[in-house]
């Protein structure tokens, strides 16, 4: 019926017949067992990328994801590890800190007109280069307040673990997918992304949209930064390179549309999972690397890039049978 | 109707913008309960007037009363709590998000902290169904036609203000059907008192629906009328040029017609653009295309130069068959192209005006075989002097150039290239009276010269004043023909203003 | 002619200037830094390591500059030099001979930037969103060439790309001067360098005056996947061998910054192969000048990231006029009141 639901019906398709594909070689791979690792190993990529939906739904990137939440595990690990800070006020402390920066990074890109592209950019080299300013070492982290959080899980039937963390995660994608659809908040996100000058005469507060979508990414990076420290204990500068892309990735996979404007927090989540479902069949096999996850997900994202530009094209066919000049 | 007190007037308007001034002098009153048609061609000034009346723009001078009373119209926002609604040519709506998201984003219903999407929805049904639509609220704005759309933008609008309507060319993508509907609704508005500014460039329709017409034309008023007092040819002639008692035949200059048309198009045309049309253009004439804005002018342009391919009909120069699908193969058959708007297609406005006068003859020569800069310079020199490009050297960029001196560098630029037939959309527009006039003359003496040209213009007097032929267009389709002794302004206006099936050419 | 040269110095102030203000700073850390000495037929020297460090990010830049003038910017640069180097370390290994090596690999990175102009050019995809692609799955592709693993080799030919002099000029300046001095004749004698910031300014128009911008971005686009083709042989020569996962890392933001440093707006339009050359040169004596200061060579993350923020508003303020008119007139629905 909608062209726009096209792309998440393809990817749920997707996702689906992975793991059919998956099961049907590894029966192993039907358990709540493994689906309770997916989640706790790819909560930090979750997370994050519930951030970079939004920010992407505005039409913007942000490419400070994969640094922020390494500069939030280093920041941790120093606090709790070096200054003996409850681990619960250096959340706190790191949340304040990285709202802060996309706040500011927010401001620049709407107030200076760059690019977000570019801004998110230095944003990027900085986070990273706090992370050295701070310890060029491998902190471990060892608090009972962590131990405390790894330990607790949700037994699923089956022998399957919903670890605190691949809980949060899910929680954040529902209160994600809350704000996308029933907050005034999540509406302003989807009509800058359509068409900023409309959405400017429509009314919308497009400053104070641009400035909350990157303090969110900002903020749900932050968030992702604790999960990832709490799934390594421990805070080291080089850790979560690149995981702007897979977060990117994620989301285009899911059925947004890089341009902005079209797509669903919940396409993301399965984004995430085909993601999962990709790292978990190549542990499985054995003898399969992990490049073929670069691969597969480069080729995915070609697809559903071209998916899009098919029916963005269909449809401007079908307005310009309408419009006269 | 005609007698209710005035809802929103703008009195003695003035905005400047850098190098031309966009609205002279302007007054402009719209009433209760009456449908104000605003005319003018492309840059007379109707979106300036209505930006400003929106807050989009500052007037430089000049009062804006609502109700007698003298307001600011600080932006958009204020636009609409003072009860001016406008509904923008591009429908200025969201087709990403929901019909319901549309008509209440921004003051959306709110229960415990979250949208009631329930309330919203509810609350949109009831407000289309004042306008007999009936649609799923809740499904994508994109999945209804431009017309339902446009609806939709006209009910938020409508919804909001409650006073003054503003209408940017709401039937310039409409069927006939769809403009029904859309005329209706009109009329129900106006009966409750409503006073709607009615843009469009269909002149039917100004008199099927419109109480008042004002006219403007190079930003300045024009005139302003009852719709029933004014009829339609002079309404042409407000648009188009002076009255028709003072245009003579004594401007236009004969020429003799030439042997051989060495350029002939047979039935080519472009769905939805221009329909299937005859052309031929012989070396040594002037073609003058004459109709109102959207009567397929620019089309026509665009299908010749390659730009839009055409889909049907043959293409001779010389008697031997050619194609033409891209500029570059009109270009290589001697074609050449001054764009109507300058700004986006004609001028590169970050390079100097040595390298614009170079681009096209530097595109056809190739990648490799470069004009030296020695060579660009003497090219450059040479249109700066024969033109009189006033600039302060070479090596400016042309954006920081005039109107008519930029006009006069595309110009450069395509004589460069030694062209057989030059197409020519609007080379006036936009450019102060001395350019003009030097243009006129640069038209004239090129057809002298021997080469081909085909000029586009809403300005009739001065396609009678250059042209051998002149070809009137109405509907996106040739109409008709006019040449030698008939090339006069009432002729060609009877054939604009005539109706679609009437006069026949 | 003089007069030109005194013109373009001016304009090239700022950069130089920072230039020599970092070759200072340099030298207050480390009093060696301005020493060249000739050991065993090769000049050494922290300036001779500046340029030879940079040499991959100068290659990278000039193709990028071409990029970024058409308006656009290739993201898979870092990604096509991992290719690259693991195709020319594999086939190394595998026994092919030099000539056979450097084509390939060469022309794989054609292919690369190809694959990008096509999409770019003809799908009209955003270049951020086309480039992207084969950024994330360029390293993939090089794993699978490595077969995960990092493929060394001891093959001197190729070796002597990344460590062998010629005339005392160690080989990778040497690469990237004569690659900078072809890249800037063809834009002097060719008409490309007008014709590629034509279609970076106003694609439109270019395109009524009879550009065929189509194929020139795609020729854009393949010349920035050849240079980072170059690039990638370089580093793998250099650290003889190759590794998909690190090889080019973070490049092509490198590559980017260098064409910004040099004055090329990423609104496209004017560029300076040359100055983007000199963008690249300062972005490597600050990453030399903290190593020999002793911080982590990290640190100059922060430093990129300064020099960023710095462009950013100096350019957003001296054009704060152009910015309005521009808005004025083009943007006109009304973006900002007066």
């Amino acid at each position: 019926m909608n062209t726009r639901l096209l792309p998440l019906y393809a990817t749920l398709l997707i996702c689906i017949v992975a793991y059919a594909v998956c099961v049907f070689q590894f029966p192993m791979m039907f358990s709540t067992r493994v689906a309770g690792n997916l989640l706790t190993d790819n909560a930090f990529l979750g997370i994050a990328a519930v951030g970079m939906t939004f920010v992407i739904l505005s039409g913007g990137i942000d490419l400070s994801v994969g640094s922020m939440i390494a500069f939030t595990g280093v920041l941790l690990a120093v606090l709790i590890t070096h200054y003996g800070i409850h681990p619960l006020v250096a959340f706190a402390i790191a949340l304040l800190i990285t709202t802060t920066f996309g706040a500011v990074m927010g401001a620049i890109i709407h107030y200076l007109e760059v690019p977000a592209f570019i801004v998110t950019l230095a944003g990027m080299f900085l986070a990273r280069g706090m992370c050295f300013v701070m310890t060029t070492d491998s902190i471990p982290i060892n608090h009972e307040f962590y131990s405390y959080l790894q330990g607790s899980y949700y037994l699923l039937p089956g022998g399957g673990r919903l670890t605190f963390i691949g809980c949060l995660m899910l929680i954040v994608f529902a209160v994600g997918i809350v704000l996308a659809h029933f907050s005034k908040f999540g509406s302003y996100i989807y009509a800058v992304g359509g068409n900023r000058t409309s959405a400017e005469l429509m009314g919308v507060p497009v400053a104070k949209t641009t400035i909350g979508i990157y303090a969110l990414s900002g903020f749900l990076s932050g968030l992702a930064g604790i999960v990832f420290s709490l799934y390594t204990s421990a805070g080291y500068s080089l850790a979560a390179v690149g995981v702007e892309l897979d977060t990117i990735a994620a989301v285009v996979i899911g059925g947004t549309l890089l341009t902005g404007g079209v797509g669903y927090v919940a396409g993301t989540f399965i984004g995430v999972v085909i993601q999962g479902i990709i790292q978990t069949y190549i542990v499985f096999d054995g003898t399969l690397s992990s490049w073929w996850t670069k691969i597969v997900v480069g080729v995915l994202l070609f697809s559903f890039i071209a998916l899009q530009r098919v029916l963005v094209l269909l449809s401007s066919k079908r307005t310009m049978a309408f419009r006269s000049r | 109707m005609t007698d209710n007190p005035s809802l929103l007037a703008v009195e003695n308007i003035n905005k400047s913008f850098i190098g031309f001034k966009a609205l002279d002098s302007v007054d402009f009153t719209v009433r209760g309960g009456e449908i104000h048609a605003l005319l003018g061609e492309n840059g007379a000034g109707k979106s300036t007037l209505i930006k400003v009346l929106t807050g989009v723009h500052q007037p430089d001078s000049g009062l804006i009363k609502i109700d007698g009373q003298a307001v600011n119209v600080r932006d958009t926002q204020h636009a609409q709590n003072l009860g001016i609604g406008t509904v923008y040519q591009e429908v200025n709506l969201l087709p990403n998000m929901s019909v319901a998201d549309n008509l209440f984003i921004g003051r959306q219903p709110m229960r415990f902290g979250f949208v009631n999407r329930k309330l919203m929805e509810q609350n949109a049904r009831k407000l289309l169904a004042q306008y007999d639509l009936h649609l799923d609220v809740a499904s994508d704005l994109s999945r209804y036609s431009v017309a339902v759309q446009q609806l939709v933008a006209i009910a938020r609008a409508v919804d909001m203000s409650g006073r003054v309507l503003i209408l940017d060319e709401p039937t310039a993508s409409l069927d006939r059907h769809e403009t029904e509907i859309l005329f209706a609704i009109l009329r129900q508005l106006r009966a409750r008192g409503f006073g709607i500014v009615f843009i469009t460039h269909f002149l039917d329709q100004v008199y099927e629906i419109c109480d008042r017409v004002t006219v403007l034309r190079n930003g300045k008023l024009a005139g302003s009328a009852l719709t029933a007092e004014l009829p339609k040819i002079e309404l042409v002639s407000l648009m188009l040029g002076r009255t028709l008692a003072v245009a003579t035949h004594d401007t236009h200059r004969d020429r003799p017609a030439p042997e051989i048309r060495q350029f002939s198009f047979k039935g080519v045309g472009r769905s939805r653009s221009i329909a299937p049309f005859d052309l031929d253009i012989g070396e040594g004439e002037v073609v003058g295309i004459a109709g109102l804005l959207g009567s397929g002018r620019t089309e026509t342009a665009k299908v010749l130069f390659g730009i839009d391919a055409a889909d049907t009909g043959q293409i001779h120069i010389d008697g031997n068959p050619v194609l033409i699908r891209t500029p570059q193969e009109a270009i290589s058959y001697g074609f050449g192209l001054c764009p109507e708007d300058r700004k986006s297609d004609g001028i590169i406005g970050d390079l100097s005006v040595r390298e614009n006068i170079c681009l096209a003859l530097q595109a056809h020569m190739g990648w490799f075989d470069r004009l030296s800069t020695k060579q660009q310079v003497i090219l450059a020199d040479k249109f700066v002097k024969a033109f009189d490009i006033r600039t302060t050297d070479i090596e400016k960029p042309v954006k920081f150039l005039s109107g008519g001196n930029q006009q006069k560098v595309i110009l450069a630029r395509w004589l460069a290239t030694n062209p057989r037939l030059l197409i020519l959309d609007e080379p006036t527009r936009g450019i102060d009276v001395g350019a003009h006039a030097e243009i006129i003359a640069l038209i004239n003496q090129l057809c002298d010269d021997g080469m081909a040209l085909l000029v586009i213009s809403s300005e009739i007097d001065e396609i009678v004043a250059y042209s051998s032929r002149v070809v009137v267009l109405r509907d996106r389709s040739h109409c008709g023909e006019l040449s030698g002794e008939d090339i006069i302004p009432s002729n060609i206006m009877r054939m604009i203003a005539a109706e679609p099936e009437g006069v026949s050419a | 002619m003089s007069l030109l040269n005194v013109k373009v110095l001016t304009k090239a102030m700022p950069q130089l200037l920072s230039l020599l203000l970092i070759l200072f700073l340099n030298y207050l850390a480390f009093p060696g830094f301005f020493d060249i000495r000739l050991q065993d037929g090769r000049l050494f020297g922290s300036l001779i390591d500046v340029l030879n460090r940079g040499a991959p990010v100068i290659i990278l830049a000039i193709g990028m500059t071409a990029v970024i003038a058409s308006r656009g910017v290739d993201l898979s640069v870092g990604a096509v030099m991992a290719v690259s180097g693991a195709l020319a370390a594999t086939m190394t290994v595998a026994g092919y001979p030099l000539p056979i090596v450097i084509l390939a690999t060469l022309g794989a990175g054609l292919l690369c930037g190809l694959w990008n102009g096509i999409l770019v050019a003809y799908f009209d995809l955003q270049p951020i969103v086309a480039t992207l692609i084969l950024m994330v799955a360029g390293r993939g592709i090089a794993q699978l060439i490595t077969e995960g693993s990092i493929v060394t080799f001891n093959e001197p030919s190729l070796i002597f790309f990344g460590t062998g002099s010629f005339a005392g000029i160690p080989m990778p300046i040497l690469i990237a001067a004569l690659l900078l001095i072809i890249a800037i004749t063809v834009v002097r004698r060719t008409a490309l360098g007008l014709l590629i910031e034509s279609i970076g300014i106003n694609r439109s128009a270019s395109s009524y005056a009879g550009l065929n911008s189509k194929l020139l971005l795609l020729v854009i686009y393949a010349f920035c996947g050849f240079c980072a083709a170059l690039a990638g042989i370089i580093i793998a020569a250099d650290i003889r061998g190759a590794d998909a996962n690190n090889a080019g890392l973070w490049l092509e933001l490198d590559a980017i910054l260098a064409v910004v440093v040099g004055g090329t707006s990423l609104f496209g339009g004017r560029f300076s192969i040359l100055m983007s050359a000199l963008g690249a040169i300062i972005i490597q004596a600050m990453n030399t000048g903290i190593l020999l200061s002793g911080f982590p060579p990290e640190y100059n993350l922060i430093l990129k990231a300064l020099v960023i923020i710095v462009i950013l508003l100096s350019q957003s303020f001296s054009s704060a006029g152009g910015w309005t008119f521009i808005k004025a007139e083009f943007l006109s629905k009304g973006r900002k009141r007066h």
